[in-house]
């Protein structure tokens, strides 16, 4: 396997305030590698130093495109993106001009084909083709997050970073989602994911990594951490309730 | 010790100011003076930029329009300048309630942009008034005199301007510990929590532009009988760019930075003059570029300026704050009968140009229940709660609360009915301890207005409150918190002191907003301890919440909400066993 | 009045206005893209004036300071981010736009504009000398403050102005000037009298408000430019650099304030103060558009000289005053129709 990104003590801090500690990370062409735990672990803080919205120490690399300078603009010109937790659309444009923006920085590409690009997306979320000339503000929670989603593959990445695309949408939304997920892994798309929907990111991914309080306590093939007793424990069967698996508890205990 | 001295440090200081003439030669005197006058129009500006939130381009003109009634009318009409404070007070009133109705509703730097408007507009009209002597001014304006003592000479008109300086900052520091004042600190945030909590926001604000105004027209009132002449240029928009100069710099949000603003603007200036005229000519101007420079740099690094910096290195600890006897208010709301219907809505609709977010939505809650409100999110839980709280108006539907039909809901309306609420993202004061932010939830308890708060009338009344405050702090486990400054609690316990103050107001419904949302489990669970006992007490409670667990553990009954619609309401065993919360909600197909 | 004098007047109002609009249009593109209220762009356009004047009685004018003096600075601020991370591409770029393009500027201004230059070369290093102003301004003031609120951008913007004119002082001394202007038989259209500098004042108002309406409406770096006021971090997220964006539009807005101040140099005296009133009478129109509306900007600027033309006919004095006390109601209208921006300092 090659590693796409390859991080080691890596340390990102606001102030006072240390979000990420000393933390190794590796993800590797063509997998989904998961990133899971707890609210205020440092997830999304790891993400965005990768995409260089927030300084970081410690040392980052992508191997197969050594020349990719940190700064987000390189990253996505290196075609590396990252729909972040925020969704960050552009409220006031309709949905067209913010799939539009979304392929901006390929614009210069050879043969670069904005209708091709547009179709794709479309056939990937038919609901955006219905939505097209609406603002993205006057969506709801679940169209956001294709939009959000949908502006992202326009750039048609190498590299997709995810940071909890399930939160706060509805079971029926998260299980879309997860299924577009699941489709661009198909084609070969190389992910990293972050979630606290610890259960649906698993079954989904090849490796995972478990962060908490900003330091990574296990990683592994997903398999091996989705069997962990310790994981179970605290991610998958315990009190933290996550929506997938209260799905799955509630229908047992009703059907 | 070093807290004793902390707490002494403005009566040493006023002490060291009195002492200081003596000390001095009559130039360095006059200087302090001016500064001393500039730190009161200051002091005007920080309690309307700097705790409210509006900023001001022309607060120049308040002190000039002070100046110039005063100055008209000792010299064109020969009354006493004392007469000549109290026209200027009324005339800075009137004018500042006249523009700021128009005014105060404009947000941010629309504000901002009608007060330069208006500052430059009122020199204008001075400079080319006949009576107030066009651009050159009144001369001959009589000294301020006290009995047969006029007071002339620079010492004299340094104590009158140390004393002025010394009353207004000992009100400002009074009036901003009170109940008033409270309200005025929160308004920075946005009128959301004055407005959730009984007060009218837009007439606080008014209040803090006519105060502003009536200080500057007090330190105007100074410089007039100080300086005894007058020309229209120290009001101009270059003199209330500087006012707000020295705000910024000194810190905004504090009495003390005016001071430290006024003097290190002043003097720097001063110096600065005298060096880069000798280098550059008589008619440079170039020390405005180095304060532009200060400015710009203060507000890329220190947006706060430098007071709280050198509060922080001087006094790392903060002052002592004499703990509060816990309370419980006399007079309580009488709560209606367990099972009483609280609060019942019919056919409520609400509709966003073409998208319908609450449609056809009925539910009622009793006291002594509680009723969880679940749903997706887009699922109109957040519409309906601003619908019932009067954050928004219903496009159609009844609502009424204890019996009585509500036509017209406002959030300030509600709250005085008996209604209380929370925030999904806790909005409280950052920089207000946690005693002071339940206090605001009281705020519609209290009596003492304007007059009885500047004056020390209201210790009673804040005893009370404050009282009360302390009394819900410890009911919710926060009691050893009371003191620390909101901004620096755990989002667990911001929720939580967000619960308290929404108590405060002694309410008979409680809206809660996703309280559990990122709290830890244990956290989770000392907030379903608190809940149980409120309801025990015989509190309605409408709880929204995205943990179905939390909900489904403690609610009475349930709503669940999708596409804006009801899908299912009664008992938590009857909507899980509801085919269509299971196939539209929970995923499952019936 | 008689119906000649208001004609008179009416005219005198469209002309000025059309500076105005100008102006608006400017403004309204700096706060779309930006959220700054950029009020020294009044002074820009006074610098013009005044360099140009500077070139025409043979002296080599003080903006050439102003622009080594900032340039400087930008770079340096540039260098003390880009030296420790080692981004050579940056290191070089900062050198090449803050200090070979300016330098060169600068050597252009000071030797080869003679006094017996034809007007139109200096003209145009008098543009080159204000339009490079505009991104240096953004390089040390804006672009740090890139996240604040529209209200802390509008104090370090009333703070820059503030700068600017003490400079302005120090650099043009307190002399008004008059530039020479396009000469050009006075031509009539319907019986009115246009002189071509108000035509050609007209026409490039026309042509800057049309221009930028299509470019934000139709191309993709319009629209690109849009994105990083609505959400910066989406705008970087799909590889728009806002700081490129910034730069963008303060270049614009510099070359704006150098065609205009080309444009009213001839029918006014100008001084080194006298922009920041001009900027707030183009800022009255932008208003009325509510900083997003070209056209409605457009037709607030034109209204404003108006009225301008007007009160200075009936109370010369109070012009100004009836100018500005006109913007409360509007600016009252404005915020009572749209929805609450964000608030404070903090």
């Amino acid at each position: 396997m090659t590693a796409l990104l390859e991080i080691e003590r890596f340390t990102v801090r606001y102030d006072r305030l240390v979000a990420v500690n000393d933390v190794s990370l590796q993800a590797n062409a063509g997998e989904v590698t998961a990133v899971i735990g707890p609210n205020g672990a440092g997830k999304t803080s790891l993400v965005n130093a990768v995409m260089g919205l927030v300084p970081f120490e410690g040392r980052l690399a992508f191997p197969a495109w050594p020349q990719v300078a940190h700064s987000t603009e390189a990253r996505v010109r290196a075609r590396i993106s990252l729909v972040p937790e925020t969704r960050d659309l552009f409220g006031p444009m309709t949905v067209f001009d913010n799939l539009r923006l979304g392929a901006f920085a390929a614009r210069g590409e050879r043969d670069f084909d904005m209708a091709a690009r547009l179709d794709e997306t479309f056939r990937l979320f038919p609901r955006l083709a219905e939505r097209r000339d609406q603002r993205a503000d006057t969506l709801s929670g679940g169209e956001r997050q294709m939009l959000a989603l949908g502006r992202a593959l326009m750039l048609r990445p190498r590299f997709l970073m995810l940071d909890e695309p399930s939160l706060g949408l509805a079971p029926l939304i998260v299980a879309e989602v997860f299924r577009v997920i699941a489709r661009l892994r198909d084609q070969g798309v190389s992910i990293l994911l972050i979630e606290q929907n610890a259960r649906a990111a698993l079954r989904l991914s090849d490796r995972a990594y478990v962060l908490e309080n900003g330091a990574v306590r296990l990683h592994g093939k997903a398999s091996d951490i989705a069997a962990d007793p310790r994981v179970i424990e605290a991610y998958l069967g315990g009190s933290v309730a996550l929506a997938s698996d209260r799905r799955e508890r509630q229908s047992g205990r009703v059907g | 010790m070093t807290r004793r001295l902390i707490a002494l440090a403005p009566w040493i200081a006023l002490l060291a100011a009195a002492l200081l003439p003596l000390l001095l030669q009559a130039y360095q005197v006059t200087v302090i003076t001016y500064v001393m006058i500039a730190a009161v129009a200051c002091i005007g500006l920080v309690l309307m930029t700097g705790i409210v939130g509006m900023v001001s381009f022309g607060h120049a003109a308040f002190v000039g329009l002070g100046a110039y009634v005063s100055g008209y009318l000792s010299t064109q009409l020969e009354l006493s300048p004392w007469l000549g404070l109290a026209g200027a007070i009324v005339a800075a009133s009137a004018a500042a309630a006249l523009i700021g109705a128009l005014t105060v509703r404009m947000s941010g730097h629309y504000l901002a942009l009608s007060t330069l408007c208006f500052g430059i507009s009122f020199y204008f009209l001075v400079g080319n008034s006949e009576s107030l002597g066009r651009f050159n001014g009144l001369t001959g304006i009589p000294p301020v005199s006290i009995g047969a003592v006029e007071l002339r000479g620079e010492r004299q008109t340094y104590y009158l301007v140390l004393i002025a300086l010394a009353l207004v900052m000992a009100w400002c520091r009074q009036l901003l510990d009170s109940r008033t004042g409270r309200v005025l600190r929160s308004l920075r945030t946005g009128p959301v929590i004055a407005e959730t909590f009984g007060a009218n926001a837009q007439r606080y604000r008014l209040l803090a532009f006519v105060l502003a105004a009536v200080i500057g027209a007090i330190a105007g009132w100074l410089y007039a009988h100080v300086q005894r002449f007058l020309n229209p240029t120290p009001f101009g928009l270059n003199a209330s760019i500087d006012y707000l100069f020295m705000t910024v710099i000194g810190g905004s949000g504090q009495l003390w930075g005016a001071l430290l603003g006024a003097g290190l603007v002043t003097i720097i200036k001063h110096e600065l003059q005298d060096v880069l005229k000798l280098v550059f000519g008589p008619t440079t101007r170039l020390e405005m570029l180095f304060f532009a420079a200060i400015m710009i740099v203060v507000l890329q690094k220190a947006r706060k300026g430098l007071w709280p910096y050198l509060s922080q290195k001087l006094t790392p600890r903060a002052a002592p704050v004499a703990p509060v006897d816990a309370v419980v208010l006399r007079h309580r709301r009488v709560k209606p009968e367990h099972g009483l219907t609280v609060l019942s809505a019919s056919h409520l609709q609400r509709t966003f140009g073409g998208l319908v977010a609450v449609d056809d939505v009925s539910f009622d809650v009793k006291s002594g229940e509680i009723l969880g409100i679940l749903g997706p999110n887009g699922a109109g839980k957040t519409t309906l709660f601003n619908l019932i709280s009067g954050a928004l108006p219903r496009s159609k539907g009844e609502l009424s609360f204890l019996g009585q039909p509500l036509s017209r809901v406002s959030a300030r309306g509600m709250c005085l009915r008996g209604m209380s609420r929370t925030f999904q993202h806790a909005a409280l004061v950052q920089d207000m301890t946690a005693l002071e932010n339940v206090a605001i939830g009281a705020t519609h308890l209290g009596r003492c207005g304007l007059v009885a708060n500047s004056l020390r009338l209201n210790r009673v009344e804040e005893r009370q409150l404050l009282g009360w405050a302390q009394h819900l702090l410890e009911r919710v486990g926060l009691a050893d918190k009371a003191n620390e400054l909101a901004g620096n609690l755990s989002l667990g316990h911001q929720r939580i002191l967000e619960i308290a103050r929404a108590l405060a107001s002694d309410p008979v419904l409680l809206l809660l907003d996703e309280p559990a949302a990122g709290l830890r489990a244990n956290e989770k669970a000392v907030l379903a301890d608190l809940l149980n006992s409120l309801r025990a007490e015989g509190l309605a409670i409408v709880l929204v919440e995205h943990d179905m667990d939390f909900v489904f553990r403690l609610a009475d009954r349930l709503m669940v909400m999708n596409f804006g619609r009801r899908i299912a309401f009664g008992r938590p065993d009857e909507v899980r066993a509801d085919a269509g919360v299971q196939e539209a909600y929970l995923g499952v197909a019936a | 009045m008689t119906a000649d004098v208001a004609l008179i007047l009416l005219q005198d109002g469209i002309v000025s206005g059309a500076v105005y609009v100008l102006l608006a249009t400017v403004l309204v593109l700096i706060f779309s893209v930006t959220r700054v209220i950029f009020v020294p762009q009044g002074d820009l356009i006074a610098f013009t004036a005044l360099t140009l004047s500077a070139f025409e009685t043979g002296n080599v004018p003080g903006t050439v300071w102003l622009l080594m003096f900032g340039a400087t600075a930008a770079m340096l601020l540039e260098l003390r981010q880009a030296v420790p991370q080692r981004d050579r591409a940056r290191i070089l770029r900062s050198l090449l736009r803050f200090g070979a393009l300016p330098a060169l500027i600068a050597i252009v201004a000071v030797f080869l504009v003679p006094k017996t230059a034809p007007l139109l070369w200096k003209m145009t290093v008098s543009c080159a000398l204000v339009a490079c102003l505009g991104p240096l301004i953004y390089r040390i003031v804006f672009q740090p403050l890139a996240a604040s609120s529209p209200l802390v951008l509008l104090i370090a913007a009333i703070a820059t102005h503030l700068g600017l004119n003490s400079v302005g002082l120090h650099l043009f001394g307190a002399e008004g000037v008059r530039t020479e202007g396009f000469s050009g038989q006075p031509f009539s259209i319907f019986g009115i009298i246009v002189t071509q500098q108000a035509a050609g004042v007209l026409a490039s108002s026309v042509i800057a408000v049309v221009g930028l309406y299509l470019f934000f409406r139709l191309s993709l770096r319009g629209r690109a430019l849009l994105a990083t006021a609505y959400n910066r971090r989406g705008a970087e997220l799909v590889g728009i650099s806002t700081e490129t964006a910034g730069r963008t539009v303060f270049f614009v807005a510099g070359l704006a304030a150098a065609v205009s101040g080309l444009l009213i140099g001839p029918t006014t005296t100008l001084y080194y103060d006298s922009g920041f009133i001009l900027g707030l009478k183009g800022f009255v129109g932008a208003i009325v558009g509510g900083m997003a509306v070209y056209p409605l900007a457009a037709a607030g600027a034109l209204l404003v000289g108006t009225v301008e033309a007007f009160a200075s006919f009936w109370a010369s004095a109070y012009r100004d005053v009836i100018v500005f006390l006109l913007i409360i109601p509007v600016l009252f209208w404005r915020s009572v129709s749209s929805v609450p921006a964000e608030d404070g300092l903090e």
